[in-house]
């Protein structure tokens, strides 16, 4: 089923996140699609996370659409100007790919070519606009296209924020990539289910479907690390206080994941998981969870 | 020397629409070189708005409106008149937009998009930075530039990378998108952030060839053919 139908028909979706490595070698990515298969609505594909250059996601999709799984393409506006990207965007259809995600993307000095020269010609809400106009078979200027594309596009939100000014931002922006065409969004890591839902209920009106996302603990110092670096990621200190009293920290971390999905499925309409590194762990957390 | 054009009139009406008073300003600076905001043309856009029904309750044209500190002490004595505008048009760059706008708690439209001259523009040591990108925003942006005071030149709203209103980048610069939601909402103008930006047109950044064969452009020229011997 694809991740479309299971939205449409309000069915809990659960997307996993895969995260394409530096170079080839695609053992890895092909180990994960099968013990996925299966166990997760799809499979979503990071554009070079972080601004570290790693094999595309485009062709990963590819791959993971040939093992029997449902890929949704992330697309950043960092690396492409409005050519290359709608260029891709008709790649992904003729291969068969129904998902994209359309993201800003981190700034490249955070990754790991510094010195690269960043895009940013279109944003991410007008990639949205840019992909509902092919889906209606023009491009971004009004020419017709020779056929046209049917992709199912999704957004990401920032459901935890720190200041007044990034919570309206994020519903402001939010609502422009709902006019522009978004039919679900994927959130930040959510580890406080009160504060989430508190979110939700300012975002009841907006009627798309959210997938809250999850990241498993893997250390009390990645708590810490997080806290400190990853914007809109708030653990609480309850949690990392039962990490650091953790005999087995990856079964705790594991558990916590569990248990914030068990609670979240009654809020909101999936998760998104995203493992890093811990993507052969996913069957068994969502064993955990009772999915 | 920064380069700016009067946008076209319609735009300009749009901005101004549902607006009666308005109060208008130019710089005797690049824009009266640039011939977009001078004395010339401010009453020239004078009569147009009186034209189309709108009570301009002032004008003044300061050198240079980019100087934040010469902005102020100039409007000062003008502080009545500039408190009972709806909002002031401000004919010049990008910089000079954004100096008022931060020195003036008031709706400052731009009137002019600044073009790109491809090449040094000098030493300016005020805050506001100027892209020249040819389509002017600070409409919609409370006069604070989205392509430069955010990192990644974002045009219709933050990216979720902020931390306590600084910039993913860096911890010590200023998230420019939570700087424009503050003074957005200090000149209770928070729905401007609802508009959808279409994608910039990046041709028109460089100056049109028209551009170029007026005034100070054409002079450049005749100086390159005629050399003093
Ligand atoms: S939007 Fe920014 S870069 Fe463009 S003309 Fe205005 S001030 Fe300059
Ligand atoms: S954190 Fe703010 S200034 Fe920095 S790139 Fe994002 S929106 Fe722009």
């Amino acid at each position: 089923m694809s991740l479309r139908s299971v939205l449409e028909s309000g069915k809990f979706a659960i997307t996993a996140e895969v995260g394409p490595l530096k170079g080839t070698d695609i053992n890895e990515i092909e180990e994960v699609a099968e013990l996925l298969l299966g166990r997760v609505t799809a499979t979503n594909v990071t554009d070079q996370q972080s601004s570290v250059m790693r094999l595309g996601s485009l062709a990963t999709c590819h791959l993971l659409k040939e093992k029997g799984l449902e890929p949704v393409f992330q697309m950043t506006c960092r690396d492409r100007n409005r050519l290359a990207l709608q260029s891709d965007l008709l790649s992904a259809h003729v291969l068969g790919i129904e998902n994209v995600l359309a993201l800003t993307g981190d700034l490249p000095s955070l990754g790991d070519h510094p010195q690269a020269k960043p895009v940013y010609d279109l944003d991410s809400v007008q990639l949205l606009w840019a992909i509902n106009r092919l889906n209606e078979g023009y491009d971004v200027v009004g020419n017709e296209l020779h056929g046209k594309t049917d992709f199912f596009p999704g957004a990401v939100v920032t459901p935890e924020t720190d200041t007044e000014a990034k919570l309206e931002l994020q519903l402001i922006k939010m609502e422009k990539k709902i006019a522009v065409g978004a039919k679900f969004f994927q959130t930040q890591a959510v580890y406080n289910v009160d504060n989430f839902a508190k979110f939700m209920k300012r975002v009841e009106g907006f009627g798309v479907p959210i997938l809250a996302g999850v990241i498993p603990l893997k250390s009390v110092g990645m708590a810490r690390f997080m806290n400190k670096n990853v914007s809109g990621v708030f653990v609480p200190e309850e949690l990392i206080d039962k990490m650091a009293k953790a005999e087995d920290k990856a079964a705790t971390g594991m558990d916590i994941a569990a248990n914030l999905i068990k609670e979240l499925k009654h809020i909101c309409q999936g998760v998104h998981l995203m493992a890093i590194g811990w993507e052969k762990r996913v069957p068994a957390i969502l064993d955990a969870a009772g999915l | 020397m920064i380069v700016s054009q009067q946008k076209p009139l319609e735009e300009i009406l749009g901005y101004l629409d549902g607006e009666d008073r308005i109060f208008i300003l130019g710089c005797n600076g690049c824009a009266e070189a640039s011939g977009s905001g001078g004395p010339a043309q401010v009453a020239e856009m004078q009569s147009i708005l009186e034209e189309n029904g709108k009570n301009v309750i002032g004008s003044m044209v300061i050198d240079f409106l980019c100087q934040k500190a010469l902005v102020k002490s100039r409007l000062r004595p003008r502080t009545e008149q500039v408190g009972a505008a709806d909002s002031i048009l401000i004919m010049t760059c990008g910089l000079g937009v954004q100096a008022v706008a931060a020195s003036v708690n008031k709706i400052c439209h731009p009137a002019c998009d600044t073009v790109n001259i491809g090449g040094s523009r000098g030493e300016w040591k005020g805050k506001e930075r100027c892209l020249e990108c040819g389509e002017c925003l600070l409409e919609y942006t409370g006069g604070i530039c989205p392509l430069t005071a955010c990192t990644k030149g974002l045009i219709n709203g933050a990216c979720g990378g902020a931390s306590n209103g600084k910039c993913e980048l860096d911890p010590e610069r200023d998230c420019g998108w939570e700087l424009i939601y503050e003074r957005l909402k200090q000149k209770n103008q928070l729905d401007k952030l609802k508009i959808l930006i279409p994608p910039k047109d990046y041709s028109k950044m460089m100056p049109s060839p028209k551009m170029m064969s007026t005034s100070l452009w054409a002079l450049e020229q005749i100086d390159q053919e005629e050399k003093i011997e």
